[in-house]
């Protein structure tokens, strides 16, 4: 190796280093606080120190919140709860629709196929307050409102588009030979399909679908005012700790820590089908 | 009896017409080679008779029944592709099982005939790995087992041998047509390749720009060619093409080289003092001592088996003769060079097509 390569190498890495530091910060702090009392975090200047203490855990756990004036009971648990069925029943929806549409719109360019596909991308473009104020009207009216069904129904707004368009493009990127091959040698379209096309796409599926899921868990608005307080999931249930008492932040903090680690595991986990999935399939399109 | 049947097969893409009322048939167990450069249609040929390709218009009729509109798992077709298209998450062995698979065949059933069938093509020992493993070879041999275990009735061939590297082509180019042969199926074969064309067919279908341009034997097709192009594609060194306006007298069609006469043997009515080019294969000419006209020698080219010697006439046309390599080149630089008049093929310059000539016992034919 020679000079400039190992400047550059050395500045790669510090780059590397502010970029994490700066990114990763925010998530060391909370955790810190997650571990404190209300009145560790707001002393100033703030402090390393402290004797960590598992009590903000406990309350968020037992649904107890006790401040120093009153106690209130919270129901953060259950929020959880909501959020996995919310999140992982939104992606098995999006995936159950939209992996056949992306097949169909990948290999049968039939007419207006995409203006289909477009129109379906187009939601993403739209603020979702733009469709929140009928939405919140028709489905109080045909009893949508305030039920796992109706937030589900939503939620593909966020998760369908993604998978479509995502698994698409790596449908686009098997050869149709491999297909027409398989069905030449005598099986069906449909176990072509589950055959060969699915299993050759699965890391883009896999991908597409723990996106759908990050954007899923992650979405406040929906939920904030189509949901009351026992189908509320964690983003906005984590409001309750903004009380008439004072801003809770070792519950906050102890709350987020407990609703980022699902993403965090299954990010993780899946982390190498992610950037697979992201840099192969949605370049072409 | 006419086994594949194929009536003005048309089919164009957005606007640009790709197969263009193509019609052929092959008899059964025959085998015809589909040639032409890339673009001319070739593959899309193959796909609509595979039914990859839904055919905008014309038929598909195999062993009597119309399987136009039939989806391609029905149509009892076996197809190795140029690409190879082997299932990359299946080891050699699922691939190769894949034809057998959909039919209702017990396990061993399908294992004996896999084994089988990797023991013709010499991969019994990759059937384990997956296509990724493979060598370009080994995985061509791997396709070509996937369309023939299911035994079709139709072998669909896409230039098999495109991909992979010289040796190997030559080594199958030997052992293609006697595997084949042995399978009694009737085979349709691309390839851009002339030798793989003439080495494999009983029969040859030239296609360009989505026509059927000539078909016919590989000697038809080399002593005949319909026109001037297809002339072009097969032979090599290439045919040579000069520009004559052929003259007529008592003594019969001529034209005139470096001054010199030289007759056209066989009756073409109406082509005197027409602008003819006249297609002289270079293996037909051969120098002489005496008669003849003269050139002068530009470049002696020795290879193996034969050498190829640049000529020029007396206005400076170029001229390639090919002779064996044994038979020797006469110290130059001015020859003389003889004509086997019988070889010389006459084309129309405006259209490039050939000029039959009439078959009244001349001695062209006869020489067919």
């Amino acid at each position: 190796m020679d000079h400039t390569s190992f400047l550059e190498r050395w500045f790669r890495r510090a780059a590397l280093s502010i970029i994490i530091v700066f990114f990763m910060f925010p998530i060391f702090w909370i955790v810190l606080m997650s571990f404190q009392t209300n009145e560790t975090i707001l002393r100033s200047p703030p402090s390393m120190s402290f004797t960590p203490t598992l009590d903000n855990y406990m309350a968020i756990i037992a649904g107890r919140l006790d401040s120093n004036v009153a106690s209130m009971g919270i129901d953060f648990v259950n929020n959880l709860m909501n959020s996995i069925i919310l999140s992982v029943c939104s992606v098995a929806v999006a995936l159950i629709l939209g992996v056949p549409a992306a097949y169909a719109f990948a290999r049968h360019k039939f007419k207006g196929s995409e203006d289909i596909a477009f129109t379906l991308l187009s939601f993403r473009f739209a603020p979702p307050l733009l469709v929140l104020l009928p939405l919140t009207l028709y489905f109080q009216e045909i009893g949508l409102a305030d039920t796992y069904l109706g937030l589900v129904w939503v939620y593909q707004l966020i998760c369908l588009p993604l998978i479509l368009w995502i698994v698409r493009g790596y449908f686009e990127d098997i050869s149709p030979d491999i297909e027409y091959a398989y069905r030449i040698a005598g099986h069906s379209w449909f176990s072509t399909f589950r055959k060969i096309a699915l299993p050759l796409a699965g890391p883009g599926i896999a991908a597409a679908g723990l996106l759908a899921f990050i954007f899923a868990w992650n979405n406040f608005i929906f939920a904030l005012v189509l949901a009351s307080a026992d189908k509320q999931p964690v983003t906005v249930g984590a409001l309750a700790f903004v009380t008439a008492s004072g801003i809770q932040y070792g519950q906050i903090a102890a709350a987020i820590v407990l609703s980022i680690a699902p993403t965090l595991a299954l990010a993780l986990w899946a982390q190498r089908y992610l950037v697979e999935g992201l840099s192969l399939g949605a370049v072409k399109g | 009896m006419e086994f594949l049947e194929l009536a003005s097969l048309s089919k164009s893409f957005s606007g640009e017409t790709v197969l263009d009322e193509v019609s052929l048939s092959v008899q059964e167990g025959g085998t015809l080679v589909l040639f032409g450069k890339s673009g001319a249609g070739k593959t899309v040929l193959l796909r609509s008779i595979a039914g990859a390709i839904e055919p905008d218009a014309g038929t598909v009729v195999i062993d009597g029944e119309d399987v136009t509109s039939v989806p391609p798992e029905y149509r009892g077709i076996g197809m190795a592709f140029q690409n190879f298209a082997l299932f990359p998450h299946m080891t050699a062995y699922d691939n190769i099982a894949s034809s057998l698979t959909s039919k209702r065949m017990s396990a061993s059933e399908i294992r004996t005939k896999v084994d089988a069938v990797a023991k013709l093509l010499k991969i019994e020992h990759v059937l384990s790995h997956a296509p990724k493993a493979l060598s370009n070879g080994q995985k061509q041999r791997t396709a070509l087992a996937r369309a023939l275990v299911s035994e079709p009735r139709v072998l669909l061939l896409d230039d098999p041998l495109r991909n992979v590297d010289a040796k190997l082509r030559f080594e199958m180019r030997l052992e293609l047509p006697r595997l084949l042969a042995d399978r009694g199926a009737t085979i349709i074969y691309v390839t851009q390749d002339y030798k793989e064309a003439m080495a494999l067919g009983d029969r040859i279908a030239v296609l360009d720009q989505g026509k059927i341009v000539q078909i016919g034997s590989p000697d038809d097709i080399y002593r005949r060619p319909a026109n001037t192009q297809i002339a072009q594609l097969f032979g090599d060194p290439t045919i040579n093409l000069l520009d004559v306006v052929p003259k007529e007298d008592d003594r019969g069609l001529h034209a005139f080289l470096s001054d010199e006469r030289v007759d056209f043997h066989g009756k073409f009515p109406g082509v005197a003092g027409r602008h003819c080019i006249v297609g002289l294969r270079p293996e037909a000419l051969s120098f002489t001592e005496t008669d003849g006209f003269p050139v002068t020698i530009e470049a002696v080219t020795p290879f193996n088996e034969k050498t190829v010697t640049l000529v020029t006439t007396l206005r400076g046309r170029e001229i390639l003769l090919s002779q064996p390599a044994q038979d020797p080149v006469p110290p130059g630089p001015k020859v003389n060079l003889q004509i086997a008049a019988r070889d010389a093929i006459l084309f129309d310059r405006e259209t490039g097509n050939r000029i039959a000539p009439e078959p009244d016992g001349n001695r062209v034919e006869e020489a067919a």
